[in-house]
């Protein structure tokens, strides 16, 4: 744990007893069935699982996109459930399961954002935006003719046109070649030193949790099975990576067998 | 905590978004003009059709060639009531096509919001494709639907506000039901067609159906336009009528869209919605 998480104890998510059921009474699937976590203030904080685990569950509960069947969030102090057009404007968060309007250009895409945001100077924020994150040249084509890693860096512009206090990424560097996703990463990492902006992201990639992720939480079928620094969970289960600790986990094998709190 | 908003505050904020999409709308719209032509196209066809109808038929019966006019003006208002309602849900559907309702409704936009955004683009379509059919009845059929004076926008209001309703009902029952309820967007007005009075008076329908029709706003507004085309006389009375019940199927028309939109927040429909 490094030296901003230490710093800042006071913590930017708050999620308790979070479930959501599906289907009937008689036949329930638990998507997300009661996970508890914190995330510290500034801090980064990976949601690691496999497909089904209930990551992208979690998140679209945590913006409010999906109704929780119990349990409460708070972010930034505000009760989601309750509140949450209070804090939206210093959230955003970028997925692979959304998309911006094909037929309108990449800047007339930000300019829309730009105004829901109640971004000032937005033509200059975009602008710099694009230099950031080096699609000036991209900036008055329409989004739909963009390549796959193109769009993800302006869905990115987009998660940071409102200079988020808590960003909420789901696979954030899905379809970029090594060397952009390296980049991105970069990015995030300057921002946050910058903005000391709190970040929860999805991911299936081991380096990048590693690389940016102050905490991971690990999931299966719904629930937490284990949380830590990623150099603390390697340890815990003998393991060289983080990547071998998390098909212990989907597999159930090795150490995870014993240690986890759910049945493998 | 976040500073709690003034009133006044939270309004100009409101606005800011409404503006924002109808930004994202405009856009779209002025940047493709197959899309400009497709909203004059059909209502054209159609006025087209029943100007050279009422011209056969003016010949033919005293009714018709007494009040020229009165199944063009007719046509001319069901169909900005249909463009109105067709527009709420295109607009809407727009967001579906391009998977985009999960970033709106992440951002602070609130689902009022939206709804008002995508009423205000429906009525800009109509706009944008009744006005040059209107100016084209006046040159090809020397009928001006203009020459109903004040009157002409209380029914036109009236029939935009119905639209209103039942367009964002079915934007509602979209987002609920998915893409797989698509086409209710092109045939949710036509239900009620038969029981609008559009071309025929209230009075030929069955008793039982008449009661419907007199639940319905575009009954009121037709039959005060055949007054005022073939009578000569202004009926405030069916003026009044028309907008009281458009009041309460506007609230429920809202009312639906937003109980449609807890159910979709429910079932995790919000995000990935798409083609």
């Amino acid at each position: 744990m490094d030296d901003t998480l230490t710093r800042t104890v006071q913590p930017a998510i708050i999620v308790a007893g979070l479930a959501k059921t599906y289907g009937d009474t008689d036949k329930p699937v638990h998507a997300v069935a009661g996970i508890d976590f914190h995330v510290p203030a500034g801090s980064v904080t990976a949601l690691l699982g496999g497909n089904g685990a209930g990551k992208t569950t979690t998140i679209a509960m945590l913006l409010g996109l999906l109704k929780p069947t119990a349990g409460s969030i708070r972010i930034l102090d505000t009760d989601m459930l309750r509140d949450r057009h209070h804090v939206l404007p210093r959230l955003n968060f970028s997925s692979p399961y959304v998309d911006l309007p094909h037929r309108l250009t990449v800047r007339q895409n930000l300019m829309v954002f730009a105004g829901l945001y109640a971004v000032s100077n937005a033509g200059k924020r975009i602008e710099q935006l694009a230099e950031e994150l080096n699609f000036a040249s991209l900036l008055d084509r329409p989004a739909g003719a963009l390549s796959a890693g193109q769009k993800t860096r302006v869905a990115l512009a987009k998660a940071l046109i409102n200079q988020p206090d808590v960003l909420l990424l789901d696979e954030p560097t899905a379809s970029l070649d090594p060397d952009t996703a390296d980049w991105v990463r970069s990015l995030l990492e300057k921002y946050r030193a910058e903005r000391g902006v709190t970040i929860l992201l999805a991911s299936h990639n081991m380096g990048e949790v590693e690389r940016l992720c102050d905490q991971v939480l690990m999931m299966k079928q719904g629930r937490i099975v284990d949380r830590g620094t990623a150099p603390a969970l390697v340890a815990k289960y003998g393991r060289q990576t983080l990547e071998q600790v998390f098909l212990d986990i989907a597999r159930g094998q090795g150490k995870a067998a014993e240690l986890s709190e759910v049945p493998l | 905590m976040s500073t709690p908003l003034t009133l006044s505050q939270d309004i100009s904020c409101s606005l800011q978004r409404i503006f924002a999409m109808l930004r994202r709308h405009w856009y779209l719209l002025a940047g493709s003009w197959t899309r400009i032509v497709e909203l004059i196209y059909w209502p054209a066809v159609q006025m087209i059709m029943w100007g050279f109808l009422t011209q056969f038929l003016a010949s033919k019966t005293s009714y018709v060639a007494q009040a020229f006019g009165v199944f063009l003006a007719g046509m001319m208002l069901w169909d900005s009531m249909f463009r109105v309602q067709l527009g709420v849900a295109i607009s809407f559907l727009e967001e579906m096509w391009s998977r985009n309702l999960g970033n709106l409704f992440v951002s602070p936009l609130r689902p009022g919001e939206f709804a008002t955004s995508v009423l205000m683009m429906g009525l800009l379509r109509t706009l944008v494709g009744m006005i040059p059919v209107s100016i084209m009845a006046w040159i090809f059929f020397d009928f001006s639907v203009y020459g109903m004076g004040l009157a002409l926008a209380g029914f036109f209001f009236s029939l935009v506000m119905f639209g209103w309703a039942i367009g964002v009902a079915v934007c509602g029952l979209i987002m609920r039901h998915g893409l797989g309820a698509e086409s209710a967007a092109w045939g949710a007005m036509f239900l009620i067609l038969p029981v609008a009075a559009v071309y025929y008076p209230v009075a030929v329908l069955p008793a039982w159906l008449q009661m419907i029709a007199w639940s319905l706003p575009p009954a009121y507004v037709f039959e005060g336009m055949r007054a005022l085309l073939v009578d000569g006389v202004l009926r405030s009375d069916l003026l009044i009528g028309a907008f009281a019940l458009n009041a309460l199927y506007l609230a429920l028309g809202f009312w639906a869209f937003l109980a449609f939109f807890e159910a979709a927040r429910r079932r995790g429909q919000l995000l990935g919605q798409g083609e």
